[in-house]
Order: C-alpha cells, then sequence, then structure tokens
C-alpha cells in the first residue's frame, strides 16, 4: 500500500476564495488521520483535490509514486478506482437499491455495457454481499436507498467505498447527520476495517471527542492552512483555539454555556448540512 | 426477489426473471405501437415530397433573401396590436379567473355543491379549447379584428390562470390561516390576510407565464382573422411574397425573444 | 373589558403607521401607474372595435350554434373517425421521436453535464424549436413536405424537442450533487456516470413529462389540421368550410371529451410515477 502525500497544495475558487494554502501532509501507509477544522476551513476542499473532485489551483498529490495532479481524464479514473471516498450526507443514489449502490463501486473496473445491463462480474457480486453481511446489511440487499434509516445509509457508502479495493480511504465528515450513538458505531466501523485491510485514511469530522478517540493523528486546519499536527493527547484547549478560535474548551454542556451553539463550529456546520 | 443462491454462493440480478419478462414485453409493445404509427403515417404520405423538401427549403430560402425591409415600416401597428391582444387578453382573463380559482379551490370555496363543480367546468372548458378555436368562433360572433383575438385569449387563458392558481391556493399553509381566523376575522378579511398573501407571489408567475405564451399564441390568431401580424403572416404567403414573410418571421421572433427575456426577468425578481 | 390593549393610556392619534408600499419610492410608483394607465389608454384607443357589429354578435351566436345543434357524429362518421386515428398517430410518434431526439440534447444542454460549447449549441437547438409557435410551423412544413400527417407529425416533433429537451435539461441540472459527485469518485466513465447517477435521479420526472408531453400533443394535433397538417383539425376544418356546423360540433366535443380524459389519464400516470 502507498503512502499520500501531498505537497504545496493549493486551491484558489474562481470567485477569489483562498480554500488551501500550500498545504503539505505526508500520510504513511495505514495510517487513519484526522482532519479537523472549523467550518470553511478547507478540509472537504482539501480531500476533493485528493481524488481531483476540485481541481487543485497547484502543487502536487502523490499517491505510491503516481502524480495523481498530472493524470489525464483516462488515467484520472483509473487512479480514482483506488480511491474510495465516503460522503457527509451518505451520497447514495437514492433510487437504486443498496446492491447497486454497492455495485457501482465497481464502476471503474466494469465496461459500460456491462454495469448498463447490470451484469457485474461474479467476483463483485459475491464482494459485495461479503461486505454487507460486514456492515450488518446483509437482508436489506434490494431495498431502495431511500427507505433506510441514516445509519443504514452510511453502512452502504462504506461498502460502496470498500468494494473498490481502494488503496486510500477519503471520509467527508461521516457522521455529521447522524445521533451520537450511531456515529459513533460508524467511526468505530470504518476505523476497524481500515485496520483490517491495512488502509490509509483521511477523515474530515468536526467532532472533536470523535475525532481524539479513534484517530492515530489529528491534523487541525484553520483557514487553509494547517495549524496542528500531532497525536490526540497533544489537542489540548491552547490548541483547539488556535484551530478553531476563543471558547472555554473545558466547560461540558452542563456547566452551562448559553453561546454554545454560535461559538461551537461543529454544531454549526451541523446545522447547515441539513 | 432477485436474489438466488446456487452451487457457486448468493447471485444477484436487478430484477427477477418475470420482471425481466415484463419488462420486455413492455418495451417491445411501446416500439410495436411506435412503428405501426410510423408505418400508418407514411401509407398517407406522398414521399416525392417528402424527399424533395430540402430541395423546397433551399429554394424558399432563396425566395426569402434578401428579406423585403421597406415592408417592416408597416408592421409596427400589427406588432402593436399582437402585444396589445396577449397583454389585455391576459389581463381579462386574470380579472376573471381569480374568482374562478377561489371558487374551485377546495379550501376557500364558498360551496363545494354548486360553486366548486362550476368553477371546475370552467377551467376545464376553457381549457380544452384551443385559442385559434375560440378566435374561429368569435371571428364569426363578434367580428373579424383584434377585439376578437383578445377575446380568444381571454377565454383560453381563464382555465389555465384559474388551474394553477387554484392549485396554488390549495397548496397553502394552514396554520396562518387558522391563526387569523383565531383572531376573529371575517371570512373576508381571512382571505385578504390569511390566503392572499400566500398566493400573491404564484399569482405573479402565473401571469407572466401565461402573457409570454400569449405573445406567441397572438402571433397566430391573425391567420383566421383575428387581429395581430399573422394577418400580414398569411397575406403574405397566400400571395407567395417570400421576401416580406421573412421580415414578418424576423419580426415575431424579435417580439418572441424579447417577451421571453422579458418574462425571464420578472421572474427572476419574483423568485 | 376594553377593546384595547393602551384604552386610557396613551392618546389613539400619537402614533400612525401605513403598510409598506410594494415600490417604496412614490414618484417610480406614480410613473409606473401612470405608465400603465397611458398604455391602457393608447391600447383600448387603437383596439378598433366595432361596436355595431358586436352588438350583432348576440343574433349572430345564436344563429351560428343553433346551425351546432343537434351535433351531427354520423354522416360524416368515416371522416371523423380516420382523422381521429391520424392524430393519434401523429401524437404517438412524434412524442416517441421527439423524446428520443431531446435526450440527447437535455444531456448536452445540461451545464453539468456537458462542456461549454456543446452545452450553448444544444440550448441555442431548444431555443429555436420553441421561438415560433406550432402552428406557424405547421404552415412551413407542410409547404415542404406535401399536405398530411407526416408534416404534422414533424411539427410535433418539433414542438416536443423544444419542450421537453429544455425540461428535462433544467432537471438534470437540478440533481442531488452529492450522489452525482459520489458516482464520479468511484471512476466511472462519463456514460456510467450517466446511467447510475443520473437516469435514477430524472427519470420518474422524464416519464412523467413525456405522458405530459403526448397529452399536449394531441392537443396540438388538433389545431395544426387547420392549417393542412393532417389529424382531427384537417377533418374540422373541412367542415367549418363546408358550412356543416352539425358536424363540426361534433368533432368539438369529441375532441373535448378526449383531452380531459386524457388529461386526467395524463394527471393519474404522472402522480402515480412520480
Amino acid at each position: 500500500m502507498p503512502t499520500l502525500s501531498i505537497n504545496d497544495l493549493t486551491k484558489r475558487y474562481a470567485t477569489g476564495d483562498l480554500a488551501i494554502d500550500q498545504v503539505s501532509l505526508v500520510i504513511p501507509e495505514g495510517q487513519v488521520m484526522a482532519l479537523i477544522g472549523p467550518s470553511g476551513a478547507g478540509k472537504s476542499t482539501l480531500i476533493r483535490c485528493v481524488n481531483r473532485l476540485v481541481e487543485p489551483t497547484s502543487g502536487d498529490v502523490l499517491l505510491g509514486d503516481q502524480n495523481i495532479t498530472k493524470l489525464g481524464a483516462r488515467k484520472l479514473r483509473r487512479a480514482r478506482r483506488h480511491i474510495g471516498m465516503i460522503f457527509q450526507e451518505y451520497a447514495l443514489v437514492e433510487r437504486l437499491t443498496v446492491m447497486e449502490n454497492v455495485l457501482s463501486g465497481r464502476l471503474g473496473y466494469v465496461g459500460f455495457w456491462a454495469s448498463w445491463l447490470r451484469r457485474f462480474p461474479k467476483q463483485d457480486i459475491s464482494d459485495a454481499f461479503t461486505l454487507l453481511d460486514r456492515v450488518g446489511l446483509a437482508d436489506m440487499v434490494d431495498k431502495r436507498a431511500d427507505e433506510l434509516s441514516g445509519g443504514q445509509r452510511q453502512r452502504v457508502g462504506i461498502a460502496r467505498a470498500l468494494i473498490q479495493n481502494p488503496d486510500l480511504l477519503l471520509v467527508d465528515e461521516p457522521t455529521a447527520s447522524l445521533d451520537p450513538k450511531t456515529s459513533r458505531q460508524i467511526m468505530r466501523l470504518i476505523t476497524e476495517l481500515c485496520r483490517e485491510r491495512n488502509l490509509t485514511a483521511v477523515v474530515n469530522i468536526h467532532d472533536v471527542p470523535l475525532a481524539k478517540l479513534f484517530a492515530e493523528r489529528v491534523v487541525g486546519l484553520q483557514a487553509g492552512q494547517i495549524v496542528f499536527d500531532g497525536s490526540p493527547e497533544g489537542l489540548s484547549p491552547d490548541v483547539l483555539t488556535r484551530i478553531y478560535g476563543e471558547e472555554d474548551w473545558l466547560a461540558t454542556a452542563e456547566t452551562g454555556n448559553a453561546d454554545m451553539p454560535e461559538s461551537e463550529p461543529g454544531v454549526v456546520e451541523a446545522d447547515r448540512s441539513l | 426477489m432477485p436474489l438466488s443462491t446456487d452451487e457457486t454462493g448468493p447471485q444477484w440480478r436487478r430484477r427477477t426473471a418475470r420482471e425481466d419478462v415484463l419488462s420486455w414485453f413492455g418495451w417491445a409493445t411501446g416500439l410495436a405501437v411506435v412503428g405501426g404509427c410510423f408505418f400508418l403515417i407514411s401509407e398517407k404520405t406522398i414521399w416525392e415530397f417528402v424527399w424533395s423538401a430540402p430541395r423546397e427549403a433551399a429554394d424558399l430560402g432563396a425566395r426569402m433573401v434578401p428579406p423585403d425591409w421597406s415592408y417592416s415600416s408597416q408592421l409596427w401597428r400589427p406588432l402593436w396590436d399582437t402585444f396589445n391582444i396577449a397583454t389585455l387578453g391576459t389581463g381579462l382573463a386574470l380579472v376573471i379567473s381569480v374568482p374562478v380559482a377561489f371558487c374551485a379551490a377546495r379550501n376557500t370555496t364558498p360551496s363545494t355543491a354548486i360553486a366548486r363543480p362550476l368553477a371546475l367546468f370552467v377551467i376545464a372548458s376553457s381549457r380544452s379549447i384551443n385559442s385559434l378555436i375560440w378566435a374561429l368562433l368569435l371571428v364569426v360572433i363578434v367580428g373579424p379584428g383584434v377585439f376578437a383575438g383578445v377575446l380568444a385569449i381571454a377565454l383560453r387563458s381563464i382555465g389555465f390562470c384559474g388551474k394553477l392558481l387554484y392549485e396554488a391556493i390549495e397548496e397553502i399553509d394552514v396554520p396562518p390561516v387558522e391563526a387569523v381566523t383565531a383572531t376573529g376575522a371575517s371570512s373576508g378579511q381571512v382571505l385578504t390576510y390569511g390566503v392572499v398573501p400566500q398566493v400573491m407571489t404564484a399569482f405573479a408567475g402565473i401571469s407572466v407565464f401565461r402573457w409570454d405564451i400569449n405573445i406567441r399564441e397572438s402571433t397566430i390568431l391573425g391567420l383566421v382573422g383575428a387581429g395581430g401580424i399573422g394577418l400580414q403572416l398569411s397575406a403574405s404567403i397566400n400571395n407567395l411574397d417570400w421576401s416580406r414573410v421573412a421580415v414578418i418571421l424576423l419580426a415575431i421572433l424579435g417580439t418572441v425573444i424579447v417577451s421571453e427575456w422579458l418574462s425571464a426577468k420578472v421572474r427572476g425578481a419574483l423568485s | 373589558m376594553t377593546d384595547h390593549v393602551s384604552d386610557g393610556l396613551v392618546e389613539p392619534s400619537q402614533r400612525t403607521w401605513a403598510p409598506p408600499r410594494l415600490i417604496p419610492n412614490a414618484r417610480l410608483r406614480w410613473f409606473i401607474a401612470l405608465a400603465i394607465g397611458l398604455y391602457l389608454a393608447a391600447a383600448f384607443g387603437t383596439l378598433d372595435i366595432n361596436w355595431e357589429r358586436v352588438a350583432e354578435g348576440w343574433p349572430r351566436a345564436q344563429r351560428f350554434f343553433s346551425g351546432f345543434v343537434p351535433p351531427d357524429f354520423l354522416s360524416r362518421q368515416g371522416a371523423i373517425l380516420d382523422g381521429l386515428l391520424e392524430s393519434l398517430w401523429m401524437t404517438a410518434a412524434a412524442t416517441a421521436l421527439g423524446v428520443l431526439l431531446s435526450i440527447p440534447i437535455a444531456i448536452g444542454g445540461a451545464r453539468n453535464a456537458s462542456p461549454l460549447p456543446i452545452y450553448m449549441a444544444c440550448r441555442a437547438v431548444m431555443a429555436l424549436s420553441r421561438t415560433f409557435h406550432e402552428v406557424l410551423i405547421a404552415i412551413f412544413f407542410v409547404k415542404l413536405f406535401g399536405f398530411g400527417p407526416f408534416a404534422g407529425m414533424a411539427t410535433l416533433t418539433l414542438a416536443t424537442v423544444g419542450f421537453y429537451a429544455k425540461l428535462l435539461a433544467e432537471d438534470i441540472e437540478a440533481i442531488d450533487r452529492s450522489q452525482a459527485e459520489a458516482i464520479r469518485s468511484t471512476g466511472a466513465s462519463w456514460l456510467q456516470w450517466l446511467d447510475y447517477a443520473i437516469r435514477p435521479q430524472v427519470r420518474p420526472r422524464a416519464i412523467g413529462l413525456a405522458v405530459y408531453r403526448l397529452d399536449i400533443n394531441f392537443r396540438e394535433s388538433a389545431i395544426i389540421g387547420i392549417v393542412g397538417a393532417g389529424g382531427i383539425g384537417a377533418t374540422l376544418n373541412t367542415a367549418f368550410d363546408r358550412y356543416e356546423f352539425d358536424t363540426a360540433a361534433a368533432i368539438l366535443l369529441i375532441i373535448i371529451v378526449i383531452v380531459m380524459a386524457a388529461e386526467y389519464a395524463s394527471g393519474a400516470i404522472r402522480r402515480r410515477v412520480q
């Protein structure tokens, strides 16, 4: 499994907004890295630059020795099939069944006509069943995606990413629209699966306690720049202030904090995602 | 269930065998029907005419160029008439369709036994007769001219505006209406304070939408004598005066583009 | 009990309130009112209503409509049936052909599915096929293809393209972006992306629109016959030309009944699909 290295990556949108400002990162094989930061810090843009759903303005993204930023359209598609992605609002195609959604993860490997007729190779089908078993959805195969609950949908999203047999997993706010318990279950599932398969993963997450709980390494992003890079233990109130701005980081909900929804970026972000 | 298990493990297909057959059967039937229609149409077609169409088109095109620009000075009046037919017709239709719509909407109708069916009948009959047919009838009744055109447009538009408006009225939020009723307001006040503010945007949107359609419609009413630029068009076509036809078509093109631009602007401002 | 909150507390005349106006600028408001007044005066001034002729309208209408009753369904039975069938063929063929042609144009005319030059070209095709009223197009197609249902079919096909492609393109542009992004991130090709991300999302509305257009095309087929493009409209026109008003009345009644039935059926189908 290759290492992901990001060198001097910059993204300036057509509107002139500088979303990412010369970010450099090396994520070794098998590491689960959490990317934290306030809304608008550039977390989503950064991971979308890795598989070029967003075209970076300058800088390089290397997966192993392949420079993704230099690939043409066809080669890019080949690279993308080795990069799995899990989305904030699950991003399942709602009118397709669970099985079709999972199999859509194989699109990069099968030809157009096979995918049009839904005739996927036997191996793909059996992989899909194995993964659906693993994420606990074995009896939902023919349900339409919009019949599932949030947690179930995210499990389908995870199976879709993993059936790509990826080298790298990009995870964009996987728990933003889930309740606290389901959030933990989903994060646990993702980290377990990464460990089982020795997957490298970049996880955007706004929930700091969750990041501390599940990630081996935390990178803090603020206004497009890295302001923290270290182990979860290093996330002191000082560091959090550097990432998110001034706030009483030791206060818990019970001790009262009237302006919490305004200054706790996670809450704001979750609201926006609705 | 398209799920099954055989010796090699679980199998998955998008559809069950039965659904597969049904789907293919559906497509085959559709194809046969459409194919049959093409065949029957081609039976009634003189194909020599169709094959000569490109030559005809080139010939027509050649006769249209150069357009008879001097004729354009005579077109201002018909264009003005066309504009008036559309605008006054839409206005008249709106005035009539508002009470009709309030009678037709389930939540505002004064009586479900008489007013509602009557209003729905007005809407349905107005909608099912095209404005060109309305014009055909009206020219006989009120005589040829712009007035017949205005009435034809209005009669067709009552149903259109009435239907969209009463659907908008039926879709309004209930709590505000309840709140206004709870203050002890009369039913007229409930209408003006609870219902009307909620459907104003829809009403404006519908008017502009229909006006835009009516501009297009009013360009052809002249073909049956109901005023507007269609009169000049049919005269020029009958005289085989293609260079004039070209000017008229360009004038219509311009009018339609302007009206579309205007209505897009207004609709953009509304939303 | 008093009727006012402030009874006896504040002089009622101290504060006033007027509802905010739609157009806040008083001068602009008056200008617009004046402009509308002037326009109405000018429009009615040039309306050229021949009131004497209008006054004759009532007896004329009576005479005219007395020719309508009783509607005569029988003496031109054959011609009416022929016309109806022709209308139905035209409608079915034109809708099928139009929808088939519309789909690639709609995909080309959706900004999120196609590059700018193709987008512009497809949008131009849509705009052009919508500019002229069906009747005008029919006049020219009758000139080119000769009298009969072929010209009618060609007219309706063109009209269908203008309508269907535009609405479908708008629908494609309005799809959920995250679902499209998810399929793209699996390494799917453009065609696979259309099949998995776009098709499921637009399918219900695409079917609904096709049914709706079938309904419209039948109505229009009754009109374009008046200028020689075949169908029941041609039969109607002949009846008017021969002063067979009782037959014309029968045809009008048939058209109205079919239009209402078609509208009811298409509404029911669209509700079921969506």
